[in-house]
């Protein structure tokens, strides 16, 4: 007997529990399969639809840019239907703790270097601190904690012309950790509100703060107040300080997209999902033109799971849904057909931000998302793919990632759902 | 076994040894591994740091990073000594299962634990002699369970606590596991070994130290459930599985244990017997730990025909259609997953499981570690640590529906018990509640 469900969803990212959740509102009973803890982890937590097309933005609509994207985006066959359903999914599972569900509208929201960037959902705590809302800002940044330099990014912005003024200064933390100290230690010491010299670790920093404030009517913080009690913290801080507090979103490892990577997985175990993780799918069995089993490396042994369709949601390079070496960009579990230059020299463009192709490399997807051999026929009839395994969206420069994994997903998930449960 | 010698290094106790085996080396000499590709996959990302339990609270501890490619980098170009920090490690393997380039961290770790204790440690040194007193919890345990009453009475005594604990560094927060009046063993040579005969069903049961001596209720389970199903279940002679060994850098202990249980079981495989453990750790360090630390005849042939009991159950059986046929009196659970669990891709089947039996409430306790982490959480100068992980456990447990915990580690149902004071269930005890 091998471990059977209606849908198996591979990957552990955006893209596969979208797809399991979408999948799971068919009455199907699904299973999501991944390997290692997704990109989430080290991705900022904002969740970005469009923000450029071509160089072209920012959009203050999402929405507006997708008819000049290229014909092989995976938003002409996901479509703003898709985006939107993509959206839905994500704002029932993560309820309160995100905003921008209320409008159509891009928000700006300011990165840990201090440029801003166009983005459709923003973790509540966020929010105070949108580029996009007046109000004179005070960064605050610690010493010893490197990622985050308050001053430069507040040069940063007010260089970029923002309608408010922008002031940052460093602080010592109330306690001191060893000089390479995780964000995670910083953030347990706030939840748990630990005793130090002159008070505990929330008032002391509240007084350092309220020392350096100068009329300022907001105070962002690099995302790190608190983790499980993270409200309490910020709830106390703005109290003590008079004025609304914020995170910015900071690089890897980054606590909001950890937060995100929980509120994921407990909205699929209240839908019901199943979830084995730690172990790579490696391999399959295949006739008549379907996938019948996939096999699981578990520890050296292969564990045989059998589902009546699959999502293919593995991410792309970074997520190691896809994988290259000098000659060849492939896609290790079902090989599926990944078109790239012949000549590696085309694989990348001189200029670091420019049109590069491998960005865009991925499985090219008929007009069901199911990935597609050099002919244009499906690879299987019951193979389906989602997120950054999927080629023809370069998320980097159109500010479209999590979009696209959302929407490509949304409409996975739901045909593999449709599908199985007939 | 034919490149099997004498031993050369004393056992801990050897004249403690009941069973009718010699302990043997099996090892001539260590082999070193080559972890350079590891180390060159690693790309900095910190993934591990942030997953790492003692990091976290432990200021003293730079984590899994420098542990492993770091340090390992650092020793090839200067020679430089193996860092006493590799001690605060626990083994819990959180590291492994985050970092997303496949380094492989508690390798890593467990070679240069293994190193630092042969060059640097001073045998004759308190924490030497204690580590290996924990470390070797089978042959304590051995001696305890002769008298089990007379032990559990003379652990549980404050004096001989504060005894442990001043003169071994042994807290004396925790109170020592009761001995069973008869172990696991003991009951199965009662009952007169296997009930079932069957050619194509066998397994070979590793019940480990702690369901032999502490909670045999455990070991019986698995023999019923198992039974039910038409198995034929054996009970080899074997050691311990060497967890809290590598956990303590004892390599050469977890060696020798390692070399019997290989011998025991891998001849086993043939015969169409496969391997079944009760306790995640026990399965891990079969698994995982074995191939990657030692070199021995049938090792690898050991660690794929290995499985955890319940996933054996539900590759092989359909076990979820039992299960739903099946019903127990109204109980709820608050369910922890053990690293070691997490760490096969484990973390979620109990869970899963009972969700589908009539009766049960089952609720995921969350993903932090329990913090007792084997030996860790029974150091006096970890103990505070050890709680301070468990915290957010605790607290979970706390909130949920279940007033009964459930995990299938034996030392995190210490932990689980210490810090609330629920009683604990193995997932194989409620499953003989509802098959059997
Ligand atoms: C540093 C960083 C910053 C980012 N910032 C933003 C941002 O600001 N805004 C935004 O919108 N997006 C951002 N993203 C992108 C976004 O978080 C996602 O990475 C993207 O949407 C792709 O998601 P995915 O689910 O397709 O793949 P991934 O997130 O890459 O997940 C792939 C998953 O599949 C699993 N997997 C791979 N192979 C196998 C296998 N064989 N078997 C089982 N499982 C397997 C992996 O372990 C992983 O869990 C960022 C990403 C990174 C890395
Ligand atoms: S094994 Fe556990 S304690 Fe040791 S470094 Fe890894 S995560 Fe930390
Ligand atoms: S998780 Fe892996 S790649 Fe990332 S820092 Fe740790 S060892 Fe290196």
């Amino acid at each position: 007997m091998a471990i059977t469900d209606d849908v198996l969803v591979i990957g552990g990212g955006i893209a596969a529990c979208t797809a399991a959740l979408s999948a799971a509102e068919t009455g199907a009973r699904v299973r999501l399969l991944a390997h290692k803890k997704s990109t989430l982890r080290q991705a900022s937590g904002l969740v970005d639809v469009l923000g450029y097309v071509d160089g072209d933005g920012p959009f203050s609509d999402p929405y507006a840019g997708l008819d000049s994207l290229p014909e092989d985006h995976p938003y002409h066959i996901a479509g703003e239907d898709g985006i939107r359903e993509g959206l839905r999914i994500f704002d029932e599972a993560v309820g309160d703790a995100y905003q921008g569900g209320h409008t159509d509208a891009n928000a700006l929201v300011m990165t840990h270097g201090g440029t801003m960037k166009p983005t459709a959902r923003y973790p509540e705590s966020v929010a105070p601190g949108l580029t996009s809302s007046s109000g004179d800002m005070l960064l605050v940044g610690f010493e010893g904690l490197t990622d985050f330099d308050a001053p430069v990014a507040a040069d940063h912005l007010t260089a970029a012309g923002v309608p408010f003024d922008v002031r940052g200064v460093t602080v010592g933390f109330p306690k001191s950790f060893r000089s390479d100290a995780k964000v995670t230690r910083f953030a347990k010491a706030l939840d748990r509100d630990e005793s130090v010299a002159g008070g505990t670790v929330r008032s002391v920093l509240a007084d350092a703060v309220a020392a350096e404030l100068d009329g300022e009517t907001r105070v962002g913080f690099p995302a790190m107040l608190g983790d499980d009690h993270d409200e309490d913290v910020r709830d106390e801080l703005a109290d003590r300080l008079g004025v609304p507090v914020f995170e910015v979103p900071t690089g890897p490892p980054s606590l909001l997209g950890l937060k995100l990577e929980d509120m994921l997985f407990d909205a699929l175990d209240e839908a019901g999902v199943r979830i084995s993780s730690g172990n790579p799918a490696v391999d399959f069995e295949a006739a008549d033109g379907r996938i019948e089993t996939v096999l699981v490396d578990q520890k050296s042994r292969m564990t045989p799971y059998e589902a009546d369709q699959i999502v293919l949601a593995t991410g792309g390079l970074v997520g190691k849904g896809l994988d290259s070496d000098r000659e060849h960009v492939t896609e290790p579990v079902f090989d599926c057909y990944v078109p790239h230059p012949e000549d590696r020299y085309e694989w990348s463009d001189p200029e670091a931000f420019g049109n590069h192709a491998f960005a865009r490399f991925g499985v090219v997807p008929d007009d069901e998302l199911r990935p597609t051999a050099e002919d244009g026929e499906p690879h299987f009839e019951n193979l389906r793919a989602a997120g950054g395994v999927v080629g023809g969206a370069d998320v980097a420069r159109e500010k479209s990632a999590s979009g696209v994994s959302l929407a490509t997903g949304a409409v996975a998930g739901r045909l593999a759902g449709e599908e199985a449960s007939q | 076994m034919s490149d099997a010698e004498s031993p050369t290094n004393p056992t801990l106790a050897p004249d403690a040894q009941t069973d009718d085996f010699e302990a043997v080396e099996v090892f001539p000499e260590s082999t070193d591994m080559d972890l350079r590709p590891g180390a060159d996959h690693c790309y900095k990302c910190t993934a591990c740091d942030v997953s790492c339990p003692v990091a976290e609270v432990d200021d003293e501890f730079p984590g899994p990073k420098f542990q492993g490619p770091e340090q390992w980098r650092l020793k090839r170009k200067d020679d430089a000594a193996v860092d006493d920090s590799i001690m605060s490690c626990s083994n819990c393997m959180r590291c492994d299962d985050a970092c997303p380039s496949g380094v492989p961290l508690s390798q890593m770790h467990n070679t240069a634990r293994g190193e630092y204790v042969d060059e640097e440690m001073d045998k004759l040194s308190r924490e030497y002699i204690r580590n290996r007193i924990l470390a070797n919890y089978g042959t304590l345990a051995q001696l305890g369970s002769m008298f089990p009453r007379l032990t559990n009475t003379m652990m549980g005594n404050s004096v001989v606590q504060k005894i442990n604990e001043k003169v071994l560094g042994i807290t004396a927060e925790r109170d020592f596991p009761e001995f069973a009046t008869q172990t696991f063993r003991e009951w199965w040579n009662e009952r007169g070994g296997p009930q079932v005969r069957s050619e194509d069903k066998r397994v070979a049961y590793f019940h480990g130290c702690y369901s032999n001596y502490n909670t045999p209720e455990v070991g019986k389970a698995m023999v019923r459930v198992f039974e039910s199903f038409g198995y034929e279940v054996v009970v080899p002679k074997q050691r311990c599985s060497g967890t809290p060994m590598f956990a303590n850098g004892m390599l050469d202990d977890a060696k020798r244990a390692a070399g019997i249980n290989v011998e025991n079981f891998s001849g086993l495989i043939p015969e169409g017997y496969d391997i079944i453990a009760s306790c995640t750790s026990c399965s891990m360090s079969l698994r995982q730990e074995y191939p990657e630390l030692f070199d021995i005849d049938g090792i690898n042939d050991l660690s794929e025909h290995t499985y955890e009991a319940l996933e054996y159950l539900r590759i092989h059986e359909d076990l979820e259609g039992e299960i739903r046929e099946a019903s127990v009196s109204d109980q709820s659970f608050a369910y922890h997953a053990p690293c070691h669990g997490r760490n096969q891709g484990l973390d979620r089947q109990a869970v899963e499981l009972f969700r589908e039996l009539d009766g049960v409430d089952i609720e995921d306790v969350g993903d932090s570690c329990s913090g007792i982490s084997g030996t860790y959480g029974w150091k006096e100068e970890k103990y505070d640590k050890s709680m301070q992980i468990g915290a957010d456990m605790f607290d979970h447990m706390e909130h949920a529906e279940g007033n009964v915990g459930m995990t299938e580690c034996p030392t995190c149902s210490m932990q689980m018990e210490h810090g609330t004071g629920y009683d604990i269930k193995h997932p194989l005890q409620l499953l003989e509640e509802a098959l059997v």
